[in-house]
């Protein structure tokens, strides 16, 4: 258990040092293009650790810059699914009543749609840039947060130290925020660091159909979407973009699993 | 039972409303607008010819009355007109609707017929090495970016051993060959794009399976079956399975909104003639009904489904009965 919790943290913090010193690491500049016949699509070598591109860009490189994209897209999507998805579940939990079927009809609602199809609309209406993709994915996946937040308010609510803080006159607002969601966030905690992988995921999806961050601007996702041209000869463009958003999601599913573990241990080892 | 059949069946009209709404006005209050995409930079389109095509599909009216006239329409099944081809936008998804129910319908069957298995042997065989192998396997699975997965299916199976074809459901030659042949054919065609689309599902329901089984294998009425005396085999497959079964159709009804999610990645990446594929290409040339269109019908499939796993889960458990229950 242990083990799994540390391998998956350990990972994280070597792809966050890799994103954050990008220029000291990356051997090149991911963005030059070389264009000539002897500097295209060539295999890995001592030169070019991962090979370059159909122009010339080093893939090493290319991917060390691509982690930044692809973690904060990861990052800032969860933050923002998480702010929607506490403070709608929180509400929805703590007043109950028309407040809670109103916000969980809309949750039905967001859940029956086909999320991918309602990101790939809007990305390609507003125009694919990574901000629009960080906010997209953010307001399309707060609805199992919220659905979560919502079950630890309903029996958390009933609780004396509730009750007692309300007979106090404190306000509701503080009593959702200050007393009652601190001892709500365990299943957050889990459920975030489970979705990180989930929204690299999506963006890389997103990267792949043309719809995720632009080049020349690298992300893992559409690193291997160009390199998706040139399988049948340059195997490396496909292969390493791939490993890294696989190595990535594993790493922050481990550390959620291990989470989930610890905090329930009821549950260990039936997964 | 009938009642709330028909109740549950009542409250997917409104919820389509809903997502169409929604759907709508990010659609139309969104910049970029199809005479832009299909002429704007086209010298040979007039600024009046643009704005003749938007007066014509009431382009230039406000949203909300737009979807007003959307919403009369879309009552009698009427979507309107394709702006790329002009065509029906029903007949266009009626056309493609066959390919994606064939591919959705072959990849629940698989996911089904492969996660369960596995469940329940992880779960008679818990910590086992079948059990250790699937549980490291599936998390794999998880992790697994499901095109990148189809990616290396097609360069190593279908380019490499050549073993399937990598593109298209009915190929050229299919007018020439018997019916049988075209039959085995087209399932040939199927085999690469149901493992890449089931692959998430078998990781999903495999691992909640096996956990449903170990629960239902560690109940009272397991211990009964055992203590008078029956069969190993009639204990795990009757009295532990079919309770185990309970959750697991519920789970299977919530894979279909990832399945139809699937669809628009997988039938692009396997030029898969289906409705996903269409959605896809309409997003990309701002083909506003075709977008609705596929938008809407993809939604009442995902809840046509989610309302299917409910119906099977009361007929499989006597002990529910929904009219008491508040849905």
């Amino acid at each position: 258990m242990k083990t799994r919790l540390f391998f998956g943290i350990t990972i994280i913090i070597v792809m966050a040092l890799m994103a954050v010193f990008a220029p000291f690491i990356a051997s090149n500049d991911p963005e030059a293009m070389d264009l000539s016949a002897e500097s295209r699509l060539q295999p890995p070598s001592a030169e070019h650790l991962l090979g370059t591109d159909n122009l010339g860009r080093d893939v090493f490189s290319r991917m060390v810059y691509g982690a930044r994209v692809s973690l904060s897209v990861g990052f800032i999507a969860v933050g923002i699914s998480l702010g929607i998805g506490v403070f709608l579940g929180a509400v929805s939990g703590y007043y109950g009543g028309r407040v809670d079927a109103v916000i969980m009809r809309f949750v039905e609602v967001m859940y029956c749609f086909p999320t991918l199809f309602l990101i790939m609309i809007v990305i390609a209406f507003l125009g694919p840039d990574i901000v629009n993709v960080m906010v997209v994915i953010g307001i399309t996946s707060w609805t199992g947060l919220c659905r979560l937040v919502r079950a630890e308010f309903l029996t958390l609510r009933e609780r004396d130290f509730v009750h007692a803080a309300r007979v106090q006159g404190v306000s509701d607002m503080r009593v959702i925020f200050r007393h009652i969601l601190p001892n709500a966030m365990g299943p957050v905690y889990v459920s975030v660091t489970l979705s990180v992988g989930a929204a690299i995921l999506v963006e890389s999806a997103l990267s792949f159909l043309g719809l995720g961050v632009q080049i020349p601007t690298p992300s893992w996702g559409n690193i291997l979407s160009a390199g998706k041209n040139y399988i049948d000869y340059a195997w490396w463009l496909t292969l390493f973009p791939g490993l890294a958003i696989l190595i990535a999601v594993l790493s922050f599913n481990l550390v959620g699993e291990s989470l989930r573990d610890m905090l329930d241990p009821r549950l260990s080892g039936r997964g | 039972m009938g009642k709330y059949i028909l109740k549950r069946l009542l409250l997917i009209i409104p919820m389509l409303i809903g997502i169409s709404f929604i759907l709508f006005v990010v659609m139309h209050i969104a910049p970029g607008d199809p005479t832009s995409v299909k002429y704007g930079l086209n010298p040979d389109i007039s600024e009046s010819a643009r704005s003749n095509f938007n007066k014509i599909y009431g382009l230039d009216r406000p949203v909300l009355v737009q979807y007003a006239t959307w919403l009369r329409r879309f009552f009698f099944l009427d979507f309107g007109d394709s702006f790329m081809d002009g065509r029906p936008v029903i007949s266009k998804i009626m056309s493609r609707l066959p390919a994606t129910l064939l591919l959705q319908a072959s990849s629940f069957l698989v996911i089904f017929c492969v996660a369960l298995p596995i469940g329940i042997i992880s779960a008679v065989r818990r910590g086992g090495l079948f059990d250790r192998t699937m549980t490291v396997a599936v998390f794999i699975g998880y992790a697994l970016p499901a095109f990148w997965l189809a990616l290396l299916l097609i360069f190593f199976l279908g380019f490499k051993l050549q073993l399937f074809p990598v593109s298209g459901m009915v190929p050229w030659y299919a007018v020439y060959i018997g019916g049988f042949a075209r039959a085995g054919d087209l399932l040939w065609h199927l085999v690469l794009p149901v493992f890449a689309t089931a692959f998430g599902g078998v990781a999903a329901l495999s691992r909640y399976s096996r956990s449903s089984m170990i629960e239902a294998m560690g109940q009272n009425y397991v211990l009964t079956a055992r203590a008078k005396g029956l069969s190993e085999r009639r204990v795990i497959l009757v009295h532990a399975l079919r309770n185990a079964l309970l959750p697991i159709i519920t789970i299977m009804g919530l894979t279909l909104p990832g399945l139809i999610s699937g669809s628009f990645i997988f039938e692009t990446i396997f030029a898969w003639p289906g409705m996903g594929r269409l959605g896809y290409e309409a997003i990309m040339n701002y083909d506003y009904p075709v977008v609705m269109g596929v938008a809407v019908i993809s939604t009442f499939l995902t809840l046509l489904g989610i309302f299917l796993s409910d119906i099977a889960y009361a007929a499989a458990d006597p002990r529910i009965r929904y009219e008491t229950r508040r849905t």
